[in-house]
């Protein structure tokens, strides 16, 4: 028996600030000499949806029957300046995610799924894929500050427009594709040297500026003959101000990603501590867009962290108009799926904590450039289980909206809701569970 | 209607953006896209200063633009020839795929910024970013360029007659450079190359389409990437 055996159990004691995790970062970062690069979002613990509650009917509210009892989801973006806005049967949408994080079997199958429920999909920092477009009835098309793959072509074949300023994982950062996931296709989509580590620009190469964003939006209307939705993605720091400053540059729509939202490969740093979560965020931009009177003329899309239809429900409560999906539609595609949990622990990790989606190297096919690897994965599949999920989140919003007597999930307020600790009931500046006390208020 | 044909078969169609929207004279432009055949040669008259002027175009057609121009004059321009006889606004031509502009004058900002394809030509000079994300446009200025041009160049070539201010080339990809003036900097990852002969050609040829004939290719720089960043490692991090 060693000495470490004969000490009771309880006398080893792990620092909280040094835990293991960040021990094991302080001696990964001392013998590679580079900060870490990871995919997936915020793991941090941090002010959620969670710490909200719905109080559902009463003797003072009337619910509607559950299941029966008609409660619309359906969602109309646009609607400020394009001749053609979307018309989306549910409120949650598929976040942009590029083709060259995401193998082109996986942006099929986004597509498939998405137009099975009547909902949109997006591009992503990288262009647009012929078999994204063929299998996606509504898909959004980033133009992003890299530009990669934007031509007016595709352009012209898209459904809406989304000038991303920023996500909500690196709020002020650039993208980065490490050379193993810049194959051939992707290094010919993105007009770059095959196999080295790209970046993407963290500014827009052509405007500084809310005063020059609003030409710019001019722009993107001039060549798509005011036809298209024009969307304004920002991640979420500054969002008061953002919101007011993309509803004056003439946005139609505005989506918000607070810092829970995922990536492919970003600075661990970054993901941990640059922006704020999704929950202050859609009130500050819900404040706003009501300051302006462009609530819900202006419609809002929030994104970062949403994983159920509590989410969804709680999201639509603070105001928004639609939620999109990102890290939560790869995991229902198959993403940290522990039938791969051998693959996972061969390359250092294991189902329920795979990140590293820059590395290209992803059991499942998901976020790989590998062909070998990406033909494992079955869009037909991948697609039906995209649909179902969304299905879920879209019935657990209307329980969620009938339970508060709402025949529309836009029906949905502030005041259905109580916050479970004083941080969320700061935030989201709904009442302490139990209380009338809204702090700061 | 405001706008009025020319009286020979040959002359241009005349639109005066005094009198007929912005938004109407780009419509009726985007139309010849692919659409029944309609004017070859176009002249604008009047644009004083006007955003996006002659943004979107997807045909063989001439646009002679008889004045200054905004922001974003023939933004992603495909296919047609457009000429400004004046000065341009920034983002000239950005994203342009094929094709071929030309401005008399000077150019803002982040001339050619993510061109794709074709020729702009800039007479005068072009001030910052120009070049700015490149991807293979070949873009040819007379005179000076700002400060950050050709800031992360990935392919395609800038040809600066006169000379280029700070951190020319910052974060450059594959694009080539060709500098004849002076270079206040050179960005990251930015250094000079051989100027051989294939180069000399290059420049001739480039020069020529630029109609630029008097200026001899053997005074010019050639700058590209040194490659140092193409990998995320400790030794190359700025």
């Amino acid at each position: 028996m060693s000495t470490l055996d004969r000490r009771h159990p309880w006398s080893l004691r792990e620092s909280y600030l040094f835990d293991r995790n960040v021990i094991a970062e302080i001696q990964r970062a001392a013998r590679e000499g580079i900060y870490g690069i990871r995919g997936f979002g915020a793991k941090r613990r941090l002010p959620h949806f969670d710490d909200l509650l719905f109080l559902g009917a009463s003797i003072s509210r009337y619910p509607l029957e559950g299941y029966r009892e008609r409660c619309d989801a359906d969602v109309v973006l646009g609607t400020r300046f394009a001749k053609k806005p979307l018309h989306l049967k549910i409120p949650v949408t598929i976040a942009g995610m590029s083709f060259g994080a995401l193998s082109a079997p996986a942006k099929e199958a986004l597509g498939r799924g998405a137009s099975e429920v009547g909902t949109s999909t997006t591009t992503g920092d990288g262009g647009m894929t012929r078999e994204e477009r063929e299998h996606s009835q509504t898909l959004v098309y980033q133009v992003l500050p890299s530009r990669y793959g934007v031509n007016p072509d595709d352009l012209r074949k898209a459904d809406a427009v989304e000038i991303v300023v920023g996500q909500g994982a690196k709020p002020g950062g650039g993208g980065m594709l490490l050379g193993h996931k810049i194959s051939d296709r992707v290094a010919e989509m993105r007009d770059l040297p095959k196999g080295i580590d790209q970046r993407s620009a963290s500014r827009h190469p052509d405007w500084t500026g809310p005063d020059d964003l609003e030409i710019k939006i001019g722009e993107l209307r001039e060549i798509t003959d005011w036809e298209k939705p024009i969307f304004v993605k920002v991640g979420a720091t500054r969002t008061y101000y953002d919101v007011q400053l993309a509803v004056k540059a003439g946005a139609d729509a505005i989506v918000v990603d607070g810092m829970q939202g995922g990536t492919a490969a970003t600075q661990d740093v970054f993901i941990e501590h640059v922006g704020i979560p999704t929950l202050p965020a859609v009130r500050l931009a819900v404040d706003a867009l009501q300051e302006l009177d462009m609530h819900r003329k202006v419609q809002l899309i929030v994104s970062g962290g949403i994983r159920s239809g509590a989410d969804v429900a709680k999201a639509l409560a603070l105001g928004a108009d639609a939620v999109s999906i990102g890290t939560a539609a790869l995991i229902a595609m198959g993403d940290n799926s522990p039938e791969y949990d051998d693959e996972y622990r061969k390359i250092g990790s294991a189902a329920g904590f795979y990140d590293d989606y820059q590395a290209g190297r992803d059991p499942a096919g998901i976020s790989t450039q590998e062909d070998e690897l990406a033909a494992r994965f079955d869009p037909v599949l991948g697609g039906r289980r995209i649909a179902n999920f969304l299905r879920v989140l879209t019935l657990e919003t209307q329980t969620l909206a009938r339970a508060c007597g709402k025949s529309h999930v836009h029906n949905l307020e502030p005041e259905d809701l109580v916050a479970l600790t004083v941080e969320a009931a700061a935030m989201a500046r709904v009442p302490l569970a139990g209380t009338d006390w809204i702090p700061g208020t | 209607m405001t706008t009025a044909r020319a009286p020979e078969a040959t002359a241009a169609e005349i639109v005066d953006l005094a009198a007929v929207p912005l938004r109407e004279l780009n419509q009726r432009l985007h139309g010849l896209s692919g659409g029944p055949p309609g004017p070859h040669r176009w002249r604008v008259l009047n644009p004083n200063g006007a955003h996006a002027v002659a943004a979107g175009l997807d045909a063989e057609i001439e646009v002679e633009i008889e004045g200054h121009v905004g922001y974003y004059c023939a933004g992603m321009n495909k296919l047609a020839t457009v000429r400004v006889h004046g000065n341009a606004g920034p983002g000239l031509a950005e994203n342009m795929m094929s094709g071929s502009v030309v401005v008399d004058g000077n150019a803002s900002q982040s001339a050619g910024a993510t061109g794709h394809g074709g020729l702009l030509v800039v007479h005068g000079d072009a001030a910052a970013r120009c070049g700015i994300s490149l991807k293979g446009l070949d873009i040819v200025v007379n005179g000076s360029v700002g400060h950050l041009s050709a800031f992360m160049a990935q392919t395609g070539r800038l040809v600066v007659c006169g000379d280029a201010e700070e951190a020319l080339g910052d974060s450059i990809y594959e694009a080539r450079l060709y500098v004849r003036g002076e270079v206040a900097g050179l960005g990251a990852d930015c250094v000079e190359k051989e100027l051989r002969e294939e180069h000399h050609a290059e420049l001739r040829d480039l020069l020529g389409r630029a109609g630029i004939d008097e200026v001899d290719p053997a005074e010019f720089r050639r700058y590209g990437s040194a490659r140092r960043l193409y990998t995320f490692k400790v030794d190359n991090a700025y």
